[in-house]
C-alpha cells in the first residue's frame, strides 16, 4: 500500500486583518485570519515590535474569547433588587438617556458625587480627560491596586519605572536578576528576552518565594521571605560599598550623589541650592561650588562644604552600617549570608569585570563629548512581588539605587527606558481635585506630588477624593486607590457619593480586597431605604460577577469589534529604540446590540455638554472614538496617535490626518518612531535624545535631569512629620510618615506583620501565564488548562500538618477564613503558601455551569485580605507612601480539614444575564 | 486502563465463543438439534463478542478496514482469524446439525484457527509495552485458559473442564503474581518518563490540565489495592473454585449450567480486573505512580 | 500502511529546551488554534462551559518538581506531544493502516478517512500523544504541522509548526535530526539531549534539552576595601575616592 497523498499546501484563509490583541494589557500585534467572513485563526504579527510574531496562551486562543457565550448582548436596566440579577434589555437611547438623567444633575450641583473608575483601561487619556471635563475629582484607573509602588518608586528615583516602561537590554545583558515577577504586563517581551538571554548563555537569577514560571528557568533561585526584598537589596548595596564596587563616575555625573544636603534649620534635609534655586555641586577641579549641569564640571562625591555633606556620604554611611551586613539580615530574609555575599560579588564581577564598550560617540547635557558608551551588562526587573507590600515603594527605590550604584540604568547591557520615559518627576503634572459645579476640573486628576501643598485635601486636612488619594494617609498616590473606592463610598468616609461609574473592573469579585464584604457594601441600604451607593453604572463586555451589582449596564464590544488607541499619551507600545503606538479596529462587526465604550463615553459627554465634546452646532464633536482618535488634539499638533500626521509624513507633531487610521491598518496597526543611534543610551543626559524627544513631541523643551538617590519630595513630607513647615499631618500619621518618607531608600517590616505569631505564614497569589484575571475562564480552551486552583503548601508545613493529596485546609487571617484544596510544592519558601490568582469564580458567572470547577473547588484569597489595617481608624491596607494595595502583606494560619468537594465561602449562584454556554461555536 | 464494558464483553464473550468452537471442532461431535444449540451458542458468543468490540469504535461502519494490516497489527490478524474461523467451521456446524457427515479435518483446521483467534486477541494486549502488566506470557496463557475452560464447560466436557479450571486458576494466579511486579520490572518511572530522573526525585507540581482528557479517561484508572484484592478473591472463586465444586458434585445439565453462569461471572470480574489493574506508563506523566 | 518504512529520508522533529520553557502554555493553544482549522477534523471540545469540560489537545505542558538531597528543589516545565518515534508502536498496531509514518520526513500521521477510532494506537503510545476526538470519532495527534511546514501559501519563514512559531521563549526548535548540522542536531549534541521513556524502545525523534545546572552561584565574596571599623568612614571614603 502506498502512503496517502495529502495536501501539503492548503489555503490558510481568505484574508488577514492585522490588529492588536487584548486578551491582556501586553498589546501584541496579531494577524486575524478571516475565512468566509468569520475569524478562523489568530497568530502573532512578526513585524510587531512587542511580540515579533509570538503569542501567549491567551492571545492564541482569542477566538474563544470573541465567541464566548458570556458576551453581553444589549444594554440592561436593573428591575429587581440589586444583586438579584433581574434586568431588562433596553435600547441604547434609553440607556444613554437614563445615564444622562443621573449624571447631569450631579455635574450641575456636586460633580464629586460621580465617581468614575476604570480597570485595565487602555484609554486612560480619554477616560481621564472625560472625568476632568465632567468636573469630578473622583477618577482613577487600576494602578492603585496594581503596581503604583513600581511606577512611583521608579519615577521619583530614575524618572522611569519597571512595569512596562522599560526593559533590560536583552541583546547585551549578561546577568539578569528578576525580583517578584510571575508574568507582568510585558508578558511576551519578557519571555522573548529570557529566550535571547538563555540562547546567548547569559545567566538569570530569580528572587521570589516561589519557584515557578520564570523562576523555574532561573539559574539561581533566592527563595526570599516575602516583604524582605528591601533588606536584601540594601544588604547587597552594603557589600558593594564595603568593597568599593560602585560606579563612581556614573554616580557623580548622572545622579544627585554629589549634591549637598542641608544639615540644619528649616531646610534640613533639602538639597543645597543657589539663589536661582539650582542645586550645587563641588567641582573636583576647583573645590568650589559649581552648577550641577555646568559644562566641564566634575562633581566631587566626597565634598564637604560649609558643614554640608554630599548625598553620597549620607548614602555610604547609612548602608555601611552593620544593620545591613548580610549576617544581620540573613535570617529575616530567609537567605544565608554567604548567598547574599556571593550574589553581590557576582553583580560586581559582571558589572565591572565584564563591562562592555559601544563605539558610539555621544554628547551629554553638560556639553561634554564622550567617545564611546560604557555598558554594565547587569540588569534587573521587578514587579508586584516587591510592590504589593506596604513597604513596596521604598523597596522599589532600593532596587533602583542598586542599579544606580552599579551604573547600569540607561547603559548598554543594563536597564533601558521606553518613551515617553525617561521623564523627571518635575515634568509630571500635580494632582487636581477641587470640584466646581458645572465646571471642568482645573487639570488632570493624577499626578506626582512634590510637597504637602500638592495634596488633595481641604483646609482642615479632609481628603477631597473619595479614595483619599493624595492625602496624608498616602501622599504620593499617583494612581489613586481604586481598592478603597467602594469601602469609602459605603462608609461615607470622607463623604457619600451618588453614582458609581465603573468600566472594566470586576470589583464585586477578584479585584477587591475583602470580597465578601464588598458584595454586601454594594447591596447595603441606608436608613432611608435607598442603597448606600445609590446608583451604579457599569460597562463590561462579559457576564462578570460585577454585572449583577449594577443598575445600568453599558455592554462593550470585544477587542476585535472596536477601535482602540494605544497612545503615547497613555501606555504606549514603545521599545527602548523606538517610540511606538498602535490601534485596534473592528476586524469583525458585532453581532449584538453592543457599542464600544469609548464611543459611548464621547456620546455621553456630548449629551452632557462637556467641554471639548460638543461641536459648535451643539451636536457631538466626535462621531465616535475613531473620529476622536484622528481629530482630537491634546496640545496643538499632538494627538492620540503619533504616526502619519499632517499630510501623512509628520511624526509626533502635525495636524490631524483623515487617512491616519487607514495608514495604521495598512502598516499592521502600529507606528514606530525610531530613536537615533547616538541617542539610544544615556537618554536622560544625552543631548541627542533630548532633542529627538522634543522633535517628536514627547516634551516641549529638553529636560535633562539626574537620578534622585536622595528624594526631596519625600524629605518634604518627612520634615512635615517632624513638625517642620506650615502644612502638618494629623498626629496619628506622624510616626509612619517619618518612617516611610525617608529620603534615602529604606526598609521597614510590612504592616501585615502586625497580625503576630498567630498567623505565621505568608500567603501570596501569582498570575497564571495562561489566564487573565477573571476573564480567562470564559475561554473554552484556557479553562481546560486551568479550571481550578489549589493552595500550594511548602514541604515543611505539608509534613507538619500531615496533609495528603485531595485534602482541604482551613486558612485563616485576622480578616476571616476560607476552606480550600491544597497541593504540595517543593520549590517554595518554607513560610509561604500561595495560589493562582482569580481562578475561583462565582457560581453561574461567565456563562459557566453552576457546578463548574472554577466555582466549586476554585477560590479567591481576597476574602482574607482586609481593605483596612486593624485598629479604630479606617486606615487603608496600603503602602503609606503611594496607597498601593498591600495584597501580599497577608499573613495566615493553616489547619488540615481533610477531603471535601466545595471551597468555602460558597456563595449562592448569581442570576444569569446571558444564557449558560452550551456548545463551542 | 479504563475497564470499558464493551471490551470486557468482547474479550469474555469472544473467548468463550471461540473456545467452544475449538472444542466443537475437534473434541465434541454433537449432532442434530444438540449440535444446532451448541454450534449456535459458540457462534453466538463469538459474534456477540466481535460485535461488542465494535461498540467502542469511533467509526464502526469502517470496521472492514481493520482486516487490512495483518502484517503488523494483531488487531487486524484477530479480525481475519475470527472471520476465517467462522467461515471455515460453518460447513462443520451444518454437517453436525444436518448430519451431512463431512470429515472432521475441517473441524480440526477450524479449531486451530479458533485457537489462533484467541491467541491474536490476547496478543492485542500482550504486545503493549506501554502496559507492563499485560506485556507478559501470562496474558496469552490466561486467555487460552479462559477460552478452553469455557469451551469445555459449555460443551459439557466435565472431566476436561475440571482439569482446565485448575489450569485457569494457576494462570490467573500467575498473571497476578507476575503482573504485580511487572511495572517495576520494566523500569518505567517518572524519571524516565520525563527524562529528569538523573536530577533527582520527580513529582508533579502543576497538572498540565485540570479538565478531563481522552488519555486520562482511557489510560488512567486507579483501583484501590484493598478493593482489587477482594475482587481477585471473588474472581478466582467465581471463575474457578465454585464451578469446580459444582461440577465436582454433579454432572447434571443443571449443575453444568449453574457452573457455567458462575464461571462467566467470574470471568467478567477477572476481566474487569485485567483492565482496571493494568497501569499504562502514561500515568507517570500525571504522577500516578512514583 | 502499518509497516514502518525501513528508513526515512529526513527525521523531522522538535528539540524542546527545558532550561528555557517557562510553562506558559502558548504552544498548547497555538497548536489547538491551528489544528482546529487545519489538518483533518476540528479538535472538538465537549461540555466546554460545563462542569466537566473535555477536549482534544495535541500538545500539553506539564510542570514537575525535582528534589535532590542537599539541593534546592527545582521546577521543570515539560511540553508533551507526539515524538514521531522511529519505532512507532502506534503505527504497527493500527489495524486499518490509518496510522503511518511518512517516508519523506518520518512524520507520524493518521489518515482520518481510514481511521475506525479503535483507540489501539493510543494504548500503544507511551507518551499519551494521541487523543480520540469524541465528535469526529477519529484519532488525533500532532501532525508536526505537516500542513504548515511545506505550505506554499505561507511565507517561507512561517513554514514551521504553529507551536514553534508561537513559543515566546524560543524553547521549541524544529528541524531534521537526520542532518547532523541542523540546529536541532547541534543543540541536542551540545546539551546532552535526552529521549523520553527510552526503555519503551520507541526511539523517539523529538529530543528534550535538560535543564542546566541550577543554584551553582559561587562567586567568591568581595574583599572589603579596608576594615571600616578601625579606619572609620573617612578612611573608607578616602580609599574609595582614590580609585576615581
Ligand atoms: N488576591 C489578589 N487579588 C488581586 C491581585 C492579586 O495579585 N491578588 N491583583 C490585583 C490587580 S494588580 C489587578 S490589576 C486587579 C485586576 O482587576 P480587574 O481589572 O478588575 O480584573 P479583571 O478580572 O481583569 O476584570 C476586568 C473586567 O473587565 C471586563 N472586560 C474584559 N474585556 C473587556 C472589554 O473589552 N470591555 C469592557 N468594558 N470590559 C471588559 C471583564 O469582563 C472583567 O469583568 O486584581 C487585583 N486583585
Ligand atoms: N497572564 C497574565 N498576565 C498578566 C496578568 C494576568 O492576570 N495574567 N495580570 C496583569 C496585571 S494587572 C499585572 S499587575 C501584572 C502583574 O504581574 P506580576 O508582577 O508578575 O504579578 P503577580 O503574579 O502578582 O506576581 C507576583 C510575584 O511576586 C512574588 N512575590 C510575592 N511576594 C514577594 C516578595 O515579597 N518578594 C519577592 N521577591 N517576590 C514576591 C510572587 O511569588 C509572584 O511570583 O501582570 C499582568 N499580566
Ligand atoms: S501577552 Fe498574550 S494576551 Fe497579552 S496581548 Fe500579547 S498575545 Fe495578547
Ligand atoms: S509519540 Fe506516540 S503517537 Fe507519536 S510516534 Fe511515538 S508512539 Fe506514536
Ligand atoms: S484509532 Fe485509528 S489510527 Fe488508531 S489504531 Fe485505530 S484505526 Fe488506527
Ligand atoms: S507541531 Fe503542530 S501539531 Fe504538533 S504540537 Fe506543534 S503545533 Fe501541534
Ligand atoms: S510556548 Fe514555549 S515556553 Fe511556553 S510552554 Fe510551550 S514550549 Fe514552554
Ligand atoms: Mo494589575
Amino acid at each position: 500500500m502506498t502512503q496517502p497523498k495529502i495536501n501539503l499546501s492548503p489555503p490558510v484563509s481568505d484574508e488577514i486583518r492585522q490588529t492588536t490583541c487584548y486578551m491582556c494589557a501586553c498589546r501584541c500585534g496579531i494577524n486575524v485570519h478571516m475565512t468566509d467572513g468569520r475569524v478562523s485563526y489568530i497568530e502573532g504579527n512578526r513585524d510587531h515590535p512587542i511580540n515579533k510574531g509570538v503569542l501567549c496562551a491567551k492571545g492564541a486562543s482569542g477566538i474563544m474569547q470573541v465567541t464566548a457565550p458570556s458576551r453581553l448582548r444589549a444594554p440592561l436596566r436593573r428591575v429587581g433588587p440589586r444583586g438579584s440579577g433581574a434586568f431588562e434589555e433596553i435600547s441604547w437611547d434609553e440607556a444613554l438617556a437614563l445615564a444622562v438623567s443621573w449624571m447631569k444633575p450631579l455635574r450641575d450641583t456636586a460633580p464629586e458625587k460621580l465617581a468614575f473608575f476604570t480597570g485595565r483601561d487602555q484609554s486612560q487619556s480619554l477616560t481621564g480627560w472625560w472625568a476632568q471635563m465632567f468636573g469630578t475629582p473622583n477618577y482613577a484607573a487600576h494602578g492603585g491596586f496594581c503596581s503604583v509602588n513600581m511606577a512611583a518608586g521608579g519615577i521619583y528615583t530614575i524618572g522611569g519605572a519597571f512595569w512596562e516602561f522599560g526593559q533590560p537590554d536583552w541583546d547585551r545583558t549578561k546577568l539578569f536578576v528578576l525580583f517578584g515577577v510571575a508574568e507582568d504586563h510585558d508578558s511576551n517581551p519578557i519571555k522573548i528576552g529570557l529566550g535571547k538571554l538563555k540562547a546567548r548563555g547569559g545567566r538569570m537569577i530569580g528572587v521570589n518565594p516561589i519557584r515557578s514560571g520564570y523562576n523555574a528557568v532561573a539559574d539561581d533561585w533566592f527563595g526570599i521571605t516575602p516583604g524582605t526584598d528591601g533588606l536584601l537589596i540594601l544588604s547587597l548595596i552594603h557589600c558593594l560599598l564595603e568593597a568599593g564596587k560602585v560606579d563612581l563616575t556614573y554616580l557623580s555625573q548622572f545622579t544627585n550623589a554629589p549634591m549637598l544636603v542641608i544639615e540644619e534649620g528649616p531646610e534640613k534635609g533639602m538639597i543645597l541650592k543657589n539663589a536661582d534655586g539650582q542645586p550645587l555641586v563641588i567641582d573636583r577641579k576647583t573645590g568650589q561650588p559649581a552648577p550641577w549641569d555646568g559644562t566641564g564640571v566634575t562633581p566631587d562625591l566626597g565634598a564637604v562644604w560649609q558643614g554640608q555633606r554630599t548625598v553620597f556620604q549620607h548614602l555610604a554611611e547609612r548602608y555601611l552600617a552593620p544593620d545591613y551586613a548580610p549576617e544581620a539580615v540573613a535570617d529575616r530574609c530567609g537567605i544565608p549570608a554567604a548567598r547574599i555575599r556571593s550574589l553581590a560579588a557576582e553583580l560586581a564581577r559582571v558589572a565591572f569585570d565584564e563591562a562592555i564598550e559601544l563605539p558610539q560617540a555621544w554628547t551629554d547635557f553638560r556639553g561634554n563629548a564622550h567617545a564611546s558608551m560604557t555598558g554594565r551588562p547587569v540588569s534587573f526587573h521587578a514587579m508586584r512581588g516587591i510592590s504589593a507590600h506596604s513597604n513596596g515603594f521604598q523597596t522599589a527605590r532600593a532596587l533602583h539605587l542598586l542599579q544606580i550604584v552599579l551604573g547600569t540604568v540607561e547603559v548598554p547591557g543594563g536597564y533601558r527606558l521606553k518613551a515617553p520615559y525617561p521623564k523627571p518627576v518635575e515634568a509630571h503634572p500635580t494632582p487636581h481635585a477641587v470640584a466646581t459645579p458645572g465646571k471642568p476640573l482645573g487639570g488632570p486628576h493624577l499626578g506626582y506630588v512634590r510637597s504637602p501643598e500638592h495634596l488633595a485635601i481641604d483646609a482642615d486636612g479632609t481628603p477631597l477624593r473619595i479614595d483619599k488619594a493624595f492625602s496624608w494617609e498616602n501622599p504620593l498616590s499617583a494612581h489613586g486607590l481604586m481598592h478603597m473606592l467602594i469601602p469609602n463610598a459605603h462608609a461615607g468616609d470622607p463623604y457619600h457619593i451618588d453614582t458609581l461609574f465603573l468600566y472594566m473592573a470586576n470589583m464585586a469579585w477578584n479585584s477587591s480586597m475583602n470580597t465578601a464584604r464588598v458584595m454586601e457594601m454594594l447591596t447595603d441600604k441606608g436608613p432611608d431605604g435607598d442603597y448606600v451607593i445609590p446608583r451604579i453604572i457599569y460597562s463590561d463586555a462579559y457576564a462578570s460577577e460585577m454585572v449583577a451589582y449594577a443598575d445600568l449596564i453599558l455592554p462593550d464590544t470585544t477587542y476585535l469589534e472596536r477601535h482602540d488607541c494605544i497612545s503615547l499619551l497613555d501606555r504606549p507600545i514603545s521599545e527602548p529604540d523606538a517610540a511606538g503606538d498602535s490601534i485596534r479596529w473592528p476586524v469583525v462587526e458585532p453581532d449584538r446590540d453592543v457599542r464600544g465604550f469609548q464611543s459611548v463615553l464621547l456620546d455621553l459627554g456630548a449629551r452632557l455638554g462637556l467641554p471639548g465634546m460638543v461641536a459648535e452646532d451643539g451636536g457631538p464633536k466626535y462621531a465616535d472614538y475613531a473620529d476622536y482618535i484622528v481629530n482630537h488634539q491634546r496640545r496643538p499638533g499632538v494627538g492620540p496617535l503619533m504616526g502619519w500626521r499632517g499630510a501623512g509624513d509628520d511624526e509626533g507633531r502635525g495636524v490631524p490626518n483623515p487617512a491616519q487610521l487607514q495608514r495604521y491598518i495598512e502598516n499592521g496597526g502600529f507606528y514606530q518612531a525610531h530613536v537615533p543611534q547616538e541617542a539610544s543610551f544615556y537618554k536622560p543626559w544625552n543631548a541627542a535624545y533630548q532633542d529627538w524627544a522634543v522633535k517628536i513631541g514627547l516634551y516641549d523643551a529638553p529636560q535633562p535631569y539626574v537620578f534622585s538617590i536622595w528624594s526631596e519630595p519625600l524629605r518634604r513630607f518627612q520634615a512635615a512629620a517632624e513638625g517642620i513647615g506650615p502644612l502638618q499631618p494629623p498626629d496619628h500619621l506622624r510616626a509612619r510618615l517619618r518612617q516611610a518618607m525617608d529620603p534615602l531608600p529604606s526598609w521597614y517590616p510590612p504592616f501585615g506583620e502586625a497580625a503576630g505569631a498567630a498567623f505565621p505564614l505568608h500567603a501570596l497569589t501569582q498570575r497564571p501565564m495562561d489566564m487573565y484575571h477573571s476573564w480567562g475562564s470564559q475561554n473554552a480552551w484556557l479553562r481546560q488548562i486551568r479550571g481550578r486552583n489549589a493552595l500550594y503548601v511548602p514541604t515543611k508545613v505539608w509534613d507538619e500538618h500531615g496533609f495528603c493529596a485531595g485534602d482541604y485546609a482551613r486558612l485563616s487571617s485576622p480578616n476571616g477564613e476560607i476552606v480550600v484544596p491544597v497541593a504540595h510544592m517543593a520549590a517554595l519558601n518554607e513560610n509561604t503558601v500561595w495560589t493562582w490568582n482569580a481562578i475561583g469564580k462565582r457560581k453561574a458567572a461567565w456563562a459557566l455551569d453552576e457546578a463548574a470547577s472554577e466555582a466549586t473547588e476554585g477560590f479567591l484569597l481576597n476574602h482574607l485580605i482586609s481593605e483596612c489595617l486593624a485598629g479604630e481608624r479606617r486606615i487603608t491596607n496600603s503602602d503609606p507612601v503611594t496607597g498601593q494595595a498591600a495584597w501580599f502583606d497577608l499573613k495566615v494560619r493553616i489547619e488540615r480539614v481533610g477531603p471535601k468537594e466545595q471551597s468555602e465561602p460558597a456563595f449562592a449562584p448569581i442570576s444569569r444575564v446571558v444564557p449558560k454556554g452550551e456548545r463551542r461555536p | 486502563m479504563h475497564p470499558a464494558p464493551s471490551v470486557i464483553l468482547f474479550t469474555v464473550l469472544s473467548g468463550l465463543g471461540f473456545g467452544m468452537l475449538a472444542a466443537l471442532g475437534v473434541i465434541v461431535h454433537p449432532y442434530g438439534w444438540t449440535a444446532f444449540v451448541l454450534w449456535g451458542l459458540g457462534y453466538g458468543f463469538a459474534v456477540a463478542g466481535l460485535l461488542a468490540s465494535t461498540f467502542h469504535l469511533g467509526h464502526p461502519e469502517r470496521a472492514w478496514r481493520a482486516l487490512s494490516q495483518w502484517r503488523t497489527s494483531w488487531l487486524s490478524r484477530e479480525g481475519i482469524a475470527a472471520i476465517a474461523t467462522l467461515v471455515l467451521l460453518a460447513p462443520m456446524a451444518l454437517s453436525d446439525w444436518l448430519g451431512l457427515g463431512f470429515g472432521r479435518g475441517l473441524g480440526l483446521i477450524g479449531a486451530i484457527l479458533a485457537l489462533a483467534t484467541i491467541a491474536t486477541t490476547s496478543m492485542i494486549y500482550a504486545q503493549l509495552k506501554t502496559v507492563p502488566r499485560w506485556n507478559h506470557w501470562t496474558v496469552p496463557v490466561q486467555f487460552f485458559a479462559f477460552a478452553l475452560t469455557g469451551g469445555a464447560m459449555m460443551t459439557g466436557q466435565r472431566g476436561l473442564a475440571l482439569g482446565l479450571l485448575a489450569v485457569l486458576a494457576c494462570a490467573l494466579l500467575a498473571h497476578w503474581r507476575f503482573g504485580d511486579g511487572r511495572f517495576a520490572a520494566v523500569g518505567a518511572t517518572m524519571g524516565s518518563a520525563t527524562g529528569l530522573g538523573h536530577l533527582g526525585r520527580v513529582s508533579v507540581f502543576d497538572p498540565a490540565h485540570t479538565a478531563g482528557s481522552y488519555v486520562m479517561r482511557e489510560m488512567i484508572f486507579v483501583v484501590g489495592r484493598k478493593h482489587a484484592a477482594r475482587l481477585r478473591v471473588l474472581a478466582l472463586g467465581l471463575a474457578c473454585l465454585l464451578p469446580a465444586v459444582i461440577l465436582g458434585l454433579s454432572g447434571s445439565v443443571l449443575a453444568c449450567g449453574v457452573a457455567v453462569v458462575v464461571h462467566l461471572l467470574g470471568a467478567l470480574a477477572a476481566r474487569w480486573l485485567f483492565f482496571a489493574e493494568a497501569e499504562h506508563v502514561v500515568g507517570l506523566y500525571y504522577g500516578q505512580r512514583q | 500502511m502499518t509497516c514502518l518504512p525501513a528508513r526515512t529520508d529526513k527525521k523531522l522533529g522538535l528539540a524542546i529546551d527545558l532550561d528555557t520553557c517557562v510553562g506558559c502554555n502558548a504552544c498548547v493553544t497555538a497548536c489547538k488554534g491551528w489544528n482546529d482549522q487545519g489538518y483533518g477534523a476540528p479538535l472538538s471540545d465537549q461540555d466546554p462551559y460545563g462542569a466537566d469540560p473535555s477536549g482534544v489537545f495535541l500538545n500539553r505542558v506539564h510542570s514537575y518538581q525535582v528534589q535532590a538531597p542537599d539541593l534546592a528543589a527545582i521546577t521543570v516545565n515539560l511540553p508533551r506531544s507526539c515524538l514521531h518515534c522511529e519505532d512507532a508502536p502506534c503505527v504497527t498496531v493500527c489495524p486499518t493502516g490509518a496510522s503511518y509514518k511518512r517516508v519523506e520526513d518520518g512524520i507520524v500521521l493518521v489518515n482520518e478517512d481510514a481511521c475506525i477510532g479503535c483507540g489501539l494506537c493510543a494504548w500503544a503510545c507511551p507518551y499519551g500523544a494521541r487523543e480520540l476526538d469524541a465528535a469526529a470519532g477519529v484519532m488525533k495527534k500532532c501532525t508536526l504541522c505537516v500542513d504548515r511546514i511545506y505550505n506554499e501559501n505561507l511565507p517561507e519563514e512561517d513554514r514551521q509548526p504553529a507551536c514553534v512559531r508561537s513559543c515566546p521563549t524560543g524553547a521549541r526548535h524544529f528541524g531534521d535530526f537526520a542532518d547532523p548540522d541542523s540546529t536541532v542536531s547541534r543543540l541536542s549534541a551540545a546539551r546532552g539531549a535526552v529521549p523520553l521513556f527510552p526503555e519503551m524502545g520507541t526511539k523517539p525523534v523529538n529530543r528534550y534539552l535538560p535543564p542546566r545546572k541550577k543554584d551553582a552561584l559561587d562567586a567568591s565574596p568581595l574583599a572589603p576595601l579596608l576594615d571600616i571599623k578601625t579606619s572609620g568612614f573617612a578612611g573608607w571614603l578616602d580609599r574609595l575616592l582614590e580609585k576615581f
